[in-house]
């Protein structure tokens, strides 16, 4: 077994050293009746390097790839070109096979990334502080609400119709457990958002208003409006951004008066992998800092007076504070983290800008052709780089008939929200700077046969 | 303003930091051991790593919220870029500089078969929401994976998508919780043992649960008889891990599951030490109702600097009806399909629902499933078995120099415990621990678990050699020694790192979360 370097030999010895007879005195503790007499049946015994590289590479044929095929998905997971150089960073061994840094004196690169990670993401949101991520989106915008209960003692969270459905599933999940009370409703073919509906709910019982920024149809608010509503009666504004490339371009969640910014960071760095690992970003202002989930990093100075960084603030955590914890979470995406991280460093100010720019415009003139096909309408008239198109049948059968046809197409909203008749026909379509003109006409064409 | 620090100012130049010593060179350097300034320091808001064609103008899609004034975001180029993460990535131990002894936290050799696995394109490169047809062999993957865990285990069924160990928590709580509900009761308590994970309460509690505690036997194991005697109609379960944060394994496992269940309510087995057993003992067997596994501990998925992590729970047949969305159905042609919201209707009613975006760490599995498959059934029981092996070989190896607080009462799993019980006045577990820094090789977990003072556990997985093991004893010998010789020289340790020891207490006092400028910087120092 090629990753056990004990020998036979070794393992007398060191049976000889304990003074046991056998590896079974070592489980002497395990009840008889409960002890395996050799390997589980039925499963095959190890395999060899390349025995284990065919099994795999042939599941891994078995699948169609974003990059063999014109590609048009998004709704909170998107595909960008990843610099290798931030593969090759983030496969470097003392970042790979390090662990959570409980020794500062030896993690220090990690704390760095850390920081650095957490200054660049309170940037790009528009917040004072961020922590050092989540699992991911969803959970962190479940961990945003249970934070807005915890701050404003209050339990009724308002949930936009535009806000990604997995997000709204995961917050409804949890809620029956836990008594927040949600308000949600389902998105509609309207060309603006559902901002006026958010704050005419709004009470003194409301904790908080969750907003998606673009929203899942790929339309794009001003939030200043609603965070004032919110806040004229104590309540939190929370939003979540799930193509965080949009804030390249777009006013951040944070300048325009959100309490609490979190998001899903795989877009930078992360690449698509089937939906994880992915990355939570979460950031907040200064004052509900000690409320925050998740690991924070900070800067201190070290014996000699040297700057270093330490984990932070870890007595709102569950390994001090058990059942009082400000939440379960023990670990981050740290790894993840530093991907983004990295292809953020690549990218820098002007780096981002461009490349939202580069988006923009090339889903502006993708929106363009497609409205052209008849049976086609654009109903979202601001956008970023992702947008819904309403098609003349249902859009589900459609996506995958085309993808039979070696096209994907986009997200059906019928995929999104079963058995909602209203949207059955939505189509929500993502470019980015991966997206070329051909595969945007491929497209086109191939909507045109099959609405024709 | 594109330079994001116009000054040019480093904290750690000795001008600026005004650090004495005989060491101290110009940049702050010390021949290989290289300061790195951050990003906002060296980096400017005009310069980039990535060529893009020229960018168009913005179109006036964006509904008058184009972005105004700078965001502060540093760029490098691409060699800048390279070398500020290479320099970082030089001040952290990693398990592929050696052996990471962390107790509770398995730190295993990452095999790179897995990471050259998980990058082809079938499986880096597909959406969450691409058409089932087009990921069958990504679904595959998941099936597979999750029919070994299930053989494993010897339980019924598994749910896949939580994202890390205390979300597999969290997911087997819920299970537990929607099981109670669907059988009309409203059991409000859950029964942690003092000894474990603090996650394990964390999540109860996040669940909406009352937390009571169940004290440990002297010799670290669960108070079976206090645990019997607490029982009733408003006790929903048990919380435990097993082999449990002591390294002992649980001997009254079956016993606490019978009487548990007896009572009406249902146990949740922490796993994250599965490693121990895997191959040896099904957890099934004994009882379990529910139990995650880490992937990223007992199946080598890497968890680079604490994450990310993967968690799947093991179910029992009374518990996996009410597993989360989404999960992957085989049918009898091969075909996979995946069951979302919209498949649940009249075939799977008891799910308590989603906790997660989408289908979970996929990029974990393609790793799990690889390392499992290169291990196979004997390999893994090897696994159990050389952990268990080298804890116990470390631990006869030291308790003549450090007290090891449960030694007499037998063997221990894949965890060794040590105390800092006579070290002399002003010394304690945290020297000692500095002390192995110097020596080149990460510290133990150290003060946990909280039952014993001055902890210190040692886990050294299956994957070390005898060699390194023998080099470790001798080190962790040698610094026990100068302790109890009180040597003035370890209470300054480490003296040889990339940093002596760091003031947290100033860092929790007055948060710097985030660089803000270089004068606030230095105002902070």
């Amino acid at each position: 077994m090629r990753y056990l370097p004990l020998t036979e030999a070794d393992r007398s010895a060191m049976l000889g050293v304990i003074g046991a007879k056998s590896i079974d005195d070592l489980f002497v503790d395990v009840p008889a009746e409960a002890r395996l007499s050799g390997p589980i049946a039925g499963l095959p015994l190890h395999a060899s390097e390349i025995a284990v590289e065919r099994h795999m590479t042939a599941l891994a044929t078995k699948n169609l790839s974003a990059g063999a095929a014109p590609f048009f998905l998004g709704c909170g997971a998107y595909r960008h070109h990843v610099p290798a150089s931030v593969d090759h960073i983030i496969q470097r061994g003392e970042f790979l096979t390090s662990y959570t840094p409980y020794q500062p004196e030896i993690a220090q690169g990690t704390l760095q990334v850390m920081f650095e990670f957490q200054s660049q993401i309170a940037r790009l949101l528009g917040c004072d502080v961020a922590n050092a991520s989540m699992y991911d989106g969803s959970t962190a915008c479940w961990e945003a609400i249970t934070m807005a209960r915890r701050v404003t003692k209050r339990a009724k969270a308002i949930l936009s119709g535009g806000l990604h459905p997995h997000y709204v599933s995961v917050a409804n999940t949890m809620a029956k457990y836990t008594g927040d009370q949600l308000a949600t409703s389902l998105p509609t073919f309207s060309p603006t958002p559902d901002t006026d509906d958010l704050i005419a709910q709004i009470d003194d019982d409301t904790s908080c208003v969750v907003v998606q920024y673009p929203d899942i149809l790929g339309r794009i608010a001003d939030l200043s409006k609603l965070a004032e509503a919110a806040h004229a009666k104590k309540a939190l504004l929370i939003a979540v951004v799930t193509e965080p490339v949009a804030l390249g371009a777009i006013k951040s969640p944070g300048e325009m008066g959100a309490d609490i910014v979190v998001g899903e960071g795989q877009s930078l760095g992360v690449g698509l992998q089937f939906g994880g690992p992915y990355v939570g970003l979460f950031a907040c202002s200064e004052k509900l800092v000690r409320q925050m989930p998740g690991r924070l990093c900070g800067q201190t100075v070290d014996a000699e007076g040297k700057r270093g960084f330490v984990l932070t603030l870890s007595t709102r955590e569950q390994h001090i504070r058990r059942e009082k914890a400000t939440s379960n979470i023990c670990t981050s995406s740290v790894l993840c983290a530093l991907a983004m991280s990295v292809h953020m460093t690549l990218l820098g100010e002007k780096g981002l800008r461009d490349l939202a720019a580069i988006n923009h415009a090339g889903a502006s003139a993708a929106a363009d052709r497609l409205a052209q096909v008849k049976g086609v309408d654009l109903i979202t008239p601001t956008f970023f780089n992702e947008f819904t198109l309403k098609l003349s049948k249902e859009a589900r059968p459609i996506v995958r008939t085309l993808a039979d046809k070696g096209i994907l197409a986009g997200v059906s909203l019928g995929r999104l929200y079963p058995g909602v008749d209203d949207l059955a026909n939505g189509l929500v379509v993502a470019v980015t700077e991966t997206t070329t003109p051909e595969d945007v006409e491929t497209l086109a064409s191939a909507l045109e046969e099959v609405l024709a | 303003m594109s330079n994001l620090n116009p000054s040019g100012w480093r904290p750690t130049t000795p001008q600026a930091s005004g650090a004495a010593g005989d060491d101290v060179t110009f940049t702050g350097n010390r021949a290989l051991m290289l300061e790195e300034a951050l990003i906002f320091e060296i980096g400017s808001t005009e310069t980039t790593g990535v060529d893009f064609g020229t960018a168009p103008k913005a179109t006036s899609r964006l509904g008058g919220l184009e972005r105004g004034d700078t965001i502060g975001l540093p760029g490098l180029s691409e060699p800048e870029t390279v070398r500020h993460y290479t320099r970082l990535s030089r001040q952290n131990y990693a398990i592929d500089l050696g052996l990471f002894p962390l107790g509770s936290c398995t730190m295993k050799h990452n095999p790179r078969l897995n990471e050259k696995m998980a990058r082809l394109p079938g499986f880096a490169d597909i959406h969450p929401l691409q058409p089932v047809d087009t990921v069958q062999g990504a679904l595959g993957v998941i099936n597979e994976l999750a029919q070994w865990l299930i053989t494993l285990t010897g339980m019924h069924g598994v749910a896949m998508t939580p994202k890390a160990g205390a979300h597999g928590e969290l997911c087997g709580i819920l299970c537990i919780k929607a099981a109670l509900e669907a059988r009309g009761e409203d059991r409000r308590i859950l029964l942690v043992p003092t000894s474990a994970h603090g996650t394990n309460p964390a999540t109860a509690a996040f669940a909406g649960f009352t937390v009571e505690d169940i004290p440990a036997t002297p010799d670290g194991r669960v108070d079976l008889e206090a645990l019997k005697a607490r029982l009733g109609p408003d006790v929903a379960g048990v919380m435990i891990t097993n082999p449990n944060t002591c390294g002992l394994f649980e001997r009254d496992m079956k016993a606490i599951s019978d009487a548990v269940h007896a009572a009406g309510g249902y146990v949740y087995c922490d796993g994250a030490n599965f490693n121990a057993i895997v191959g040896r003992v099904r957890p099934g067997d004994l009882g379990i109702d529910a139990m995650h596994i880490n992937l990223h501990k007992t199946f080598s998925t890497p968890h680079g600097g604490g994450g990310p992590g993967s968690g799947p729970v093991v179910l029992s047949e009374a518990l996996s009806p009410y597993g989360p969305l989404p999960f992957t159905e085989l049918y009898a042609d091969g075909h996979i399909t995946l069951v979302e919201e919209e498949t649940v209707g009249d075939r799977h009613p008891h799910t308590f629902g989603r906790m997660t975006a989408f289908q979970g760490q996929m990029g974990m599995f393609t790793r799990a499933l690889t390392y499992i498959l290169s291990h196979g059934a004997d390999g893994l029981r090897q696994v159990a078995e050389d952990s268990v092996l080298n804890a116990n070989y470390v631990l006869r190896a030291m308790e003549d120099v450090l007290d090891a607080p449960f030694a007499k009462f037998g063997p221990c799993m894949h965890e060794a415990i040590f105390s800092d019980k006579g070290l002399p006045e002003g010394f304690s577990t945290i020297d000692i621990a500095k002390g192995l820094i110097d020596e080149g090789f990460h510290p133990m977990t150290v003060y946990f678990p909280l039952v014993v003072h001055g902890a210190m556990l040692v886990e050294p997985t299956e994957t070390e050699s005898k060699a390194t093991l023998d080099q470790f004893i001798g080190a962790l010998r040698s610094i026990a020694n100068r302790a109890k010789q009180g040597d003035p020289a370890l209470k300054a340790a480490p003296a040889l790192a990339p940093r002596r020891r760091l003031d947290e207490t100033a860092a929790a006092r007055k948060p710097v979360l985030v660089w803000k400028d270089a004068a606030l910087a230095q105002a902070a120092e």
